[in-house]
């Protein structure tokens, strides 16, 4: 069978599974979008190629599967590239497709060009430059595999104009071994050595702590985790990136280590005397200062990425497998620590003393954020899908919101990208239609992707969007008010321009605003009635409110600042 | 993996504490930019670079990269040039364990001291390999610490144009390498 270059490509992605592909045409990639119309898959025309990119993650993190985007070349592919650089730091699983200009004009300075592959090598786990219309097959095929497998993370093929149109003889490759991926192996067996030293430690350990991080979730091992952790007793914590591995519910949780992790949380690695660290990577906003982070604990770090081990934090022992893996040969091992009632009293003591706290919220507002997301997962319906931007407001979704299954929180960690919310929630209501979405966005990360309203509205995606709009960039203001004597410098944004209720109605969405108590549960009421369009509540927040428990930038984790209300007698 | 060794030679120029990685690469386009790439924004200092096809074998290269182990962890580099997915294999030869071999080729004006020009030349075992009126061109190939005393024995001479092709290394018999 002859195809184009163009048609193979549409075909190899349908042989792939795709179902959806978030993308905005242009030039150079005008021949692929032709076949498109012949497709099974839905084509998703979003209004500014980061918004492709953003939603094809936000599909990834909902469902598990590798998103997809394509895009035109040079302006097309430089937009997406702040999207593939936070799927690389959060190992994302993407697949990336960008035109690029004829062959034979490639390296002229021709209209549209950019070195793509070049501009993306540093951010990609890898990426193609097609050659001829005859490996488009392999290319797709391996760029799945390669997104999908080992460490997750985004793959870009980059597609000459003038191989999409060609012809090729239609084929697809049946086994790993026709990917020609020479250098390529992700199984990597589990040395029995590693496990066996792993149980000795475990076995003499009486304060562990199950160090749990987006690894977890991305080797789908919750269930494993469970398991291992209700058997040992040991006390879990869930970072940033592995928020819904562990139900927030489970008496063993102590939420989110780190920067603005709960107390016992944070703690609780700092006295621990054995770290089992899952798929996390001993990140700067987990570790605060490094040389007294959990200073007295062996660790076992298990990833599929050996390049992690002994990166930040030496490694007592390094166990390169997946997570699933890894537990269970632990439990296969009947891997036990010593009796844990003593830490156990410990870690509840500091529980009970430093709960996340905020402050009464008042009748007449201005609105608690805390408050405005606890009332929102009050009236949501179980396994609803949270997503947010990057700040003040990311940091009180993922302390308030309790999350109770994977995929449930979809954020930007390691890249901290402003305006991945609204995006990603497209995304994942397109990956998961069956479940109720909510962004929690601030009103500056509103601002820079909340043109893809439109696309929601057109495309029938009803998300709903939570702005916790304290006219501020309210982290760095955070900063600027604890760490830069009250200097104001370039924060203030307004509350009230632009008017969010009008914007999100000329978009085509419900538009809703609240300022006092009593409106902040009716709009959330309003907005839950609402299943057909996107809805957008402006709630206007406190701009004082910061930000607690609180672990300054490089200092130690034992410097923890609690919320003011539970300060007064020594921590 | 073990420490890396403490350099053997003698030399100045060559970093304290070097290893050579021999990188078996897949011979695609870019591969060498993807490397070059990596060691730069991981902040791994390079000292020396060679490549050339790999034995009888076109779809393979070989990268023999001379890293400087000070600049990031050995285990470091290697853990992230694993990642790449063009690069096959990487065999990690610390000095002590490698065949290490380097050719030099400098070009001399023997205008006015033609006699210590070629006392300099056969006290270093090197070879002329082109010869005029006024310079020579001369070639060592042998252990890079010959090369740096070359080298410096040139020092002395006007005019001199001198290029070094970085190391190729192989295992030393009868030694076992890491992978």
């Amino acid at each position: 069978m002859q195809l184009t270059g163009a048609q193979a490509l549409i075909k190899s992605l349908e042989q792939e599974g795709v179902d959806t592909i978030f993308g905005l045409p242009g030039g150079a990639i005008l021949p692929v979008y032709d076949p498109i119309l012949d497709s099974s898959i839905r084509h998703i025309l979003v209004r500014h190629e980061q918004g492709a990119g953003h939603m094809a993650e936000g599909y990834a993190l909902a469902t598990g599967k590798p998103g997809v985007a394509m895009v035109t070349s040079g302006p097309g592919a430089t937009n997406i590239v702040t999207p593939i650089g936070n799927a690389h730091m959060d190992s994302t699983p993407l697949v990336v497709i960008t035109g690029q200009v004829a062959t034979a004009s490639i390296g002229s300075d021709a209209f549209q060009e950019c070195d793509i592959t070049g501009i993306t090598m540093g951010i990609t786990k890898h990426n193609f430059l097609i050659q001829s219309a005859h490996e488009i097959p392999r290319v797709v095929a391996s760029a799945f595999y390669l997104a999908t497998t080992g460490r997750p993370g985004p793959v870009l093929i980059d597609l000459p104009k003038d191989i999409a149109q060609s012809k090729m003889e239609w084929w697809y490759p049946t086994s790993i071994e026709e990917l020609d991926l020479p250098g390529y192996n992700p199984e990597i067996p589990i040395d029995a050595n590693d496990v066996a030293r792993a149980v000795e430690l475990i076995a003499a350990s009486e304060r562990p702590v199950l160090y749990v991080g987006g690894g977890t979730l991305k080797s789908h091992a919750h269930k494993e985790l469970l398991a291992f952790a209700e058997r040992t007793k040991m006390p879990v914590v869930t970072t940033l990136m592995a928020r819904g591995a562990f139900p927030d519910s489970h008496e063993q949780h102590l939420g989110m280590p780190g920067m603005h992790g709960m107390y016992s949380a944070v703690t609780a690695l700092q006295k621990a005397d054995l770290l089992i660290s899952l798929g996390a990577r001993f990140d700067d906003r987990v570790t605060g200062q490094i040389s007294s982070f959990a200073a007295g604990a062996k660790i076992i770090h298990v990833d599929i990425d050996r390049a992690e081990f002994n990166k930040v934090r030496q490694a007592d022992v390094a166990m390169q497998t997946n997570i699933v893996a890894a537990l269970t040969a632990l439990e296969a091992a009947k891997a036990m620590p010593q009796n844990l009632d003593v830490w156990w009293k410990e870690i509840r003591t500091w529980q009970e003393r430093y709960p996340l706290a905020y402050d009464e919220p008042l009748a007449d507002g201005p609105l608690r954020p805390q408050a405005v997301i606890e009332a929102i997962a009050a009236k949501a319906a179980p396994g609803t899908i949270v997503t947010s931007g990057v700040g003040q407001h990311q940091m009180w979704a993922s302390q308030h919101w309790k999350f109770e299954e994977p995929g449930t929180w979809v954020n930007s960690g390691g890249a901290g990208t402003m305006g991945f919310g609204v995006p990603a929630a497209i995304g994942a209501k397109v990956g998961r239609p069956d479940r109720t979405v909510w962004c929690i966005d601030g009103d500056g990360c509103f601002q820079m992707t909340a043109q893809e309203l439109v696309t929601a509205r057109a495309e029938g995606i009803p998300i709903k969007v939570a702005i916790l709009n304290n006219a501020y960039l309210g982290m760095v203001r955070q900063w600027q008010e604890m760490f830069y004597e009250e200097r104001y410098s370039e924060v203030y944004l307004s509350a009230d321009l632009p008017d969010y209720v009008m914007w999100a109605e000329s978009m085509g969405c419900v538009g809703l605003r609240a300022r006092t108590l009593q409106e902040m549960y009716d709009v959330i009421d309003q907005a839950n009635k609402i299943n057909d369009v996107p809805v957008v509540i402006d709630f206007r927040t406190d701009s004082s409110e910061k930000v607690f428990p609180m672990v300054a930038a490089g200092a130690s984790n034992d410097d923890i600042m609690v919320h003011p209300s539970l300060r007064g007698d020594a921590q | 993996m073990t420490a890396p060794e403490p350099y053997l030679g003698t030399t100045n120029r060559t970093p304290v504490r070097h290893h050579i990685l021999s990188v078996l690469v897949e011979n695609k386009a870019g591969v060498l930019a993807r490397i070059a790439g990596l060691f730069a924004r991981r902040g791994f200092n390079i000292y020396s670079l060679a490549v050339a096809p790999a034995e009888g074998n076109a779809r393979f290269s070989r990268v023999t990269i001379v890293v400087d182990a000070e600049s990031a962890p050995l285990e470091q580099i290697v853990g992230q040039l694993n990642k790449l997915v063009n690069v096959v294999a990487i065999t990690d030869l610390a000095p002590k364990d490698a065949m290490e071999r380097e050719l030099l080729l400098a070009t001399l004006s023997i205008v006015n001291d033609r006699s210590s020009v070629l006392d300099v030349v056969a006290n270093a075992g090197a070879s002329i390999v082109d010869v005029n009126a006024t310079s020579v061109t001369v070639m060592l190939a042998g252990p890079p610490s010959a090369c740096d005393q070359l080298e410096k024995a040139l020092e002395s001479f006007t005019e001199v144009e001198l290029q070094r092709t970085g190391r190729v290394a192989l295992p030393r018999l009868g030694q076992t390498v890491s992978a």
